[in-house]
């Protein structure tokens, strides 16, 4: 087998997964802290890429043309509305049913991703939506390159690798370092103690689901530039691949939905480019049964813990 | 006077007023105003709903002409009955289909249906409509299985994808002259559908595909398959199925350097193929068959020119759809009678005029003559017949 084909193979997965485990982050932390799966979570992506596009159109509407500056205020805006979107699921379909049975949020959370997918449909419209390319070019070994007898990873590519690395260290700093992290970790371990002990948990659980929300900002970001369209839909199949890489990599842990992302984006790629790309999402699907069958905790996961 | 002549007089007047009323005002003065529904079926959600506005915008357009000049199922030049389309969205899945299809048989008794788009949510919603026995049409289903289980009230106003197939073969085969051909599709009725017929005809021709492989409907990320092309240094690339993944394949296959053409069909006839790819640079090399382009064809000129006064560009299905309401409107007409039944026996041995020339069908329900033929996109994001 070809080196160079196999070389792009992994430059395929890495970038495929590096999404996967930037969404996965949000399903792993809300799951963390309440015990609950956030079945919006793949619809908060999805208004994120809207968002993206959206301000890109304002961007240069407002006839800013600079790369960097148009990427970094995007990417910014982007975050602060989209991290806005996921404070308010958290408001509206998990603090009022906080003391009711479970499955009353899970089903609320079900609602609201059917509320987000609609309300993107009737107010932009069912067809497709695209982005222009905004960085094109990319980095080939070996540069000088006959034929296609190269590994290639373009400039965004790169930068979705690199921004997942950046915002995966940034974030389990916080969880570990900070004062704030400290206050996450206590509500995860013990809700009513932590309570006790002058700790906000409330509004720890709304930052939770605040963070999450912009890790798949970042996401829907870097995904919509490199993919260039998307549509009302594209939150579905991206939730579940999100959340089978949270499981695999051991849901509740930081580094496990990194990890898991990665080995799905790594095993789907390897599939389709050596297999085939017919069976690739019962590969994928296959390897999260036999996960939960032989290590349900997952790459990185504790075991289970009873919650009180 | 007595009880009994009272009742009597009561019962010949009431007798009387059936007699002389019954035939001729009785009928014209309940029905007059009824319309006659039409369900129009298609996906106007989901990644598909491009087509369903096309679909949407051209039976509109139909009804609305056909009731302005009287409607259907006039006696003596007068007290016509308007047409009245009921919308019926499948989003193109199979499931939802089958629930419309029901919708429209028992709750809207729908008298026939234009539709449906996609070829998964065609198959089994025919079934359906054939069982209550009500004419359907499709402006845009291709697959051959769609006729080919005689079903008799079910018919097309385009052509079959064995048909597509063999003019897509024959000019990557003859035109592109590539001979390394990788064949994709999307899982899809459709989609593999056309992908099969696609492969026999290069078989037929003594070609071997290097690559027969299905892809994921709502994934973007195609980068792995396209690396596997490159693998097999395939010259031509042959999709069948939608525009929504048509776009990102042709996006990776040019960001991963390979310059192959892709061939597609009537899957990703739309301006939006542009919006997917997520830019005009993207399209060049794209090949699509369509039939001939109903826009330019004599029988269709005032309808465009309105179309484009009211700001839509007629593309892709809209006259198809148009065409049908038309053929479905002439069935009535001509039978006067509203059982899917006769207007479908009709079909078969008449043809109708239509904005897109004379149509008729065979004993299947399919178009005596198709003429699909090649389109190529350029780099400005617009598409143009190959000469």
């Amino acid at each position: 087998m070809d080196i160079y084909i196999i070389g792009q193979q992994w430059v395929n997965g890495l970038v495929l997964g590096s999404t996967y485990g930037l969404i996965a982050v949000g399903y792993t932390m809300v799951y963390g802290i309440i015990g609950m799966i956030n079945f919006a979570h793949g619809d908060i992506y999805m208004i994120s890429a809207y968002l993206t596009a959206i301000f890109l159109a304002l961007f240069a509407a407002m006839g800013l043309h600079s790369v960097p500056v148009v990427l970094l205020g995007v990417l910014a805006l982007t975050l602060l509305f989209t991290a806005l979107y996921g404070w308010s699921v958290e408001r509206v379909a998990y603090r009022p049913l906080r003391r009711s049975t479970r499955l009353a949020p899970l089903i609320s959370a079900i609602g609201i991703s059917l509320i987000l997918q609609n309300y993107v449909r009737i107010s932009q419209g069912a067809r497709n939506q695209g982005v222009p390319p905004l960085l094109e070019g990319s980095f080939r070994f070996p540069a000088e390159a006959l034929d296609h007898r190269f590994i290639q990873i373009t400039y965004l590519q790169s930068l979705i690798v690199i921004t997942a690395l950046l915002s995966m260290a940034l974030l389990t700093w916080i969880i570990q370092r900070t004062a704030l992290g400290r206050a996450c970790r206590a509500t995860q371990q013990d809700r009513v103690m932590a309570t006790l002990l002058g700790v906000n948990t409330d509004r720890i659980i709304s930052l939770v689901f605040v963070m999450g929300a912009a890790m798949a900002a970042v996401a829907g970001f870097l995904v919509t530039l490199n993919y260039g369209s998307f549509d009302f839909y594209v939150g579905f199949l991206m939730g579940i691949k999100a959340f089978t890489a949270a499981v695999l990599g051991g849901i509740g842990s930081l580094p496990g939905a990194m990890l898991g992302g990665v080995v799905l984006g790594l095993a789907e790629s390897f599939f389709a480019g050596f297999v085939n790309s017919d069976y690739k999402d019962v590969f994928a699907f296959s390897i999260l049964i036999l996960f939960l069958i032989f290590r349900p905790s997952g790459f990185l996961g504790v075991p289970e813990v009873e919650k009180v | 006077m007595s009880k009994f002549s009272q009742l009597v007089r009561v019962v010949i007047v009431g007798l009387l007023v059936l007699c002389v009323g019954h035939p001729g005002m009785g009928m014209r003065l309940s029905h007059a105003a009824e319309p006659i529904k039409i369900g129009m079926a298609g996906p106007f959600s989901g990644s598909d709903a491009s087509f369903g506005e096309q679909l949407w915008r051209g039976a509109e357009q139909a009804a609305a002409d056909i009731n302005k000049a009287g409607g259907l199922l006039q006696q003596g030049g007068k007290g016509g009955r308007p047409i009245q389309l009921i919308k019926a969205d499948d989003a193109c899945e199979p499931k939802q289909a089958a629930a419309v299809a029901s919708r429209l048989v028992d709750m809207e008794k729908v008298v026939a249906v234009v539709g449906h788009f996609c070829s998964s949510s065609t198959m089994p919603a025919s079934t359906i409509y054939a069982d209550a026995g009500v004419l359907m049409m499709t402006p845009g289903s291709t697959n051959p299985a769609i006729t080919e289980r005689q079903l008799s009230t079910v018919f097309r106003m385009c052509g079959r994808d064995d048909q597509q197939g063999v003019v897509g073969a024959d000019f990557v085969l003859n035109r592109l002259k590539a001979r390394r051909i990788a064949v994709l599709h999307d899982k899809t009725t459709y989609g593999q559908g056309l992908a099969d017929a696609m492969r026999a005809r290069l078989r037929s021709a003594g070609h071997t595909e290097v690559l027969y492989e299905g892809l994921t409907r709502g994934e973007k990320d195609f980068n792995a398959l396209v690396t596997k092309l490159k693998g097999v240094q395939s010259d031509a690339v042959y999709f069948g199925g939608y525009h929504s993944e048509a776009g990102p394949l042709v996006r990776q296959m040019r960001e991963q350097g390979m310059t192959a053409p892709l061939i597609s069909g009537d899957g990703i006839f739309s301006e939006v193929l542009v919006t997917s790819a997520g830019g005009p640079g993207f399209v060049k090399g794209v090949y699509m068959t369509f039939g001939a382009d109903p826009r330019k064809m004599p029988a269709g000129q005032a309808l465009v020119e309105l179309f484009r006064k009211n700001g839509y560009e007629p593309e892709g299905y809209t006259l198809y759809s148009y065409a049908t309401v038309q053929a479905i409107a002439a069935a009535i007409q001509a039978t006067q009678s509203l059982e899917g039944e006769k207007l479908a026996q009709w079909l078969r041995g008449h043809a109708v005029e239509t904005v897109m020339g004379s149509k008729s069908w065979d004993g299947k329900g399919d178009l005596q003559v198709s003429d699909y033929v090649m389109y190529q996109w350029d780099d400005k994001g617009k598409y143009r017949e190959v000469e």
